[in-house]
């Protein structure tokens, strides 16, 4: 790696970011990550303007359902849903009335997207079944809303009834950089996570891959992964921030730093300028009302509405709203078809 | 029932005495939790999350939900 001088790291960024659209590679990533407190303020308007640039101002909102909570076989340690670890989780599956019920309330909200999640390894025939049960359901509720999903390790098989289905949109996050990741699962690799993502791209759906920050990987690690992920060229990358659940491994783990976290999200703008970059889990616990607004207004251009898949988010409304003030338009379906 | 017969912690299902809300459980991250545990019986609940609400079932107490 080629170091770029930090007094620099921002001039070099508004020149080959903001001005040609061209991503930061590993050491400028690291160099902006090492920024001081003082510098945050002009990291987060470059990685502002670069977003304005790059991805416009719509903002693009989505919803997420857990169809499938709790139960699942694999060790990721920062989960609550994990079959492995004493969590106050409990399995349940979620009945199709109430999954059209929660495609219909996201949709109320002006949101576009909407991604049916299930805590598994991979999906099995059933829950194929139920998924695709649900979306011909949802549809004939006379809802539009784009459905994406998230069901773990897929085979090809699947990845192709995904298609046929019309799931148009794939999650499946990396989660951390490819050196951290055997510390933080050890029932799969992060190389058979890559396989599906790599199957989901070549189907023709959009990939959307991210992670979560905050699960003891170091700031070069977090460089790492921001590269990691710009090479897939990604369609989104979700940024959740490490909430400390009950039971795993993670239960005693510190909070990410509010500043630490805008940095990294200035940090992965300046890495993947034409990306979507959506906040996700945690950011209420890391940054608070004030720090999603420097957010959004820092890299951010997506937004999970409303609560998550076994957290409590902020009020959909209060979002919303802070959307309006900030000026930025919601995405509309139209722009999205 | 009535609130009086409350008598375990929704966050930990441990004894509390006096409500549902055991002190020693409120922190920014459980005011992001739905209840997990049931404040009659301290069973563990089900629960499911959605976009704009949440329900919690025990299996002898029965189901609330959010507001």
């Amino acid at each position: 790696m080629t170091a770029v001088p930090d007094t620099d790291v921002l001039a070099y960024a508004r020149e080959h970011v903001l001005e040609n659209g061209v991503g930061l590679g590993e050491a400028e990533v690291l160099e902006v990550l090492r920024l001081p407190d003082d510098r945050l303020p002009d990291l987060l308007a470059l990685a502002h303007d670069v977003r304005m640039r790059w991805c416009g101002p719509e903002v693009e909102v989505e919803g997420i359902i857990s169809l499938k909570t709790g139960g699942c076989p694999e060790d990721c340690h920062f989960c609550s849903q994990s079959g492995r670890f004493p969590t106050p989780v409990r399995s349940a599956w979620l009945d199709i009335p109430n999954l059209v019920k929660a495609a219909r309330q996201t949709a109320e909200t002006g949101a576009t997207e909407f991604c049916i999640v299930a805590a598994v390894r991979g999906p099995d025939k059933r829950l194929l079944a139920q998924v695709r049960e649900g979306v011909k359901a949802i549809r004939e509720d006379g809802n539009d809303i784009q459905i994406a999903c998230s069901l773990g390790m897929l085979t090809q098989e699947q990845v192709d009834e995904l298609v046929e289905m019309g799931v148009h949109r794939y999650n499946h996050n990396l989660e951390t950089a490819r050196s951290h990741f055997p510390s933080v699962v050890t029932s799969h690799t992060w190389e058979e996570r890559a396989d599906t993502l790599r199957m989901v791209a070549e189907a023709g759906m959009e990939v959307c891959c991210g992670g979560i920050i905050g699960m003891g990987e170091t700031v070069e690690q977090r460089a790492e992964f921001a590269v990691q992920l710009a090479e897939l060229s990604p369609h989104e990358v979700p940024m959740n921030f490490l909430i400390p659940q009950p039971g795993t491994p993670y239960e005693h783990y510190e909070i990410v730093e509010g500043k630490d976290a805008l940095r990294t999200v200035a940090a992965f703008r300046l890495a993947m300028p034409r990306t979507m970059l959506r906040f996700a889990g945690g950011r209420e616990l890391t940054l608070g009302d004030l720090g999603a607004e420097q957010g959004m207004l820092g890299g951010i251009n997506a937004i999970i509405v409303g609560n998550y898949l076994t957290n409590l988010g902020r009020p959909a409304s209060a979002d919303l709203e802070m959307l309006d003030e900030l000026k930025m338009p919601i995405k509309a379906l139209s722009d999205s078809l | 029932m009535t609130a009086s017969d409350t008598a375990f912690c929704v966050h930990c299902g441990q004894p509390a005495d006096g409500g549902a809300d055991h002190p020693a459980c409120h922190n920014p991250r459980t005011a992001l939790e739905p209840p997990r545990y049931c404040t009659f019986c301290a069973r563990r609940l089900v629960v499911q999350v959605s976009p704009l609400g949440w329900t919690a079932k025990c299996s002898r107490h029965g189901e609330t939900a959010s507001g």
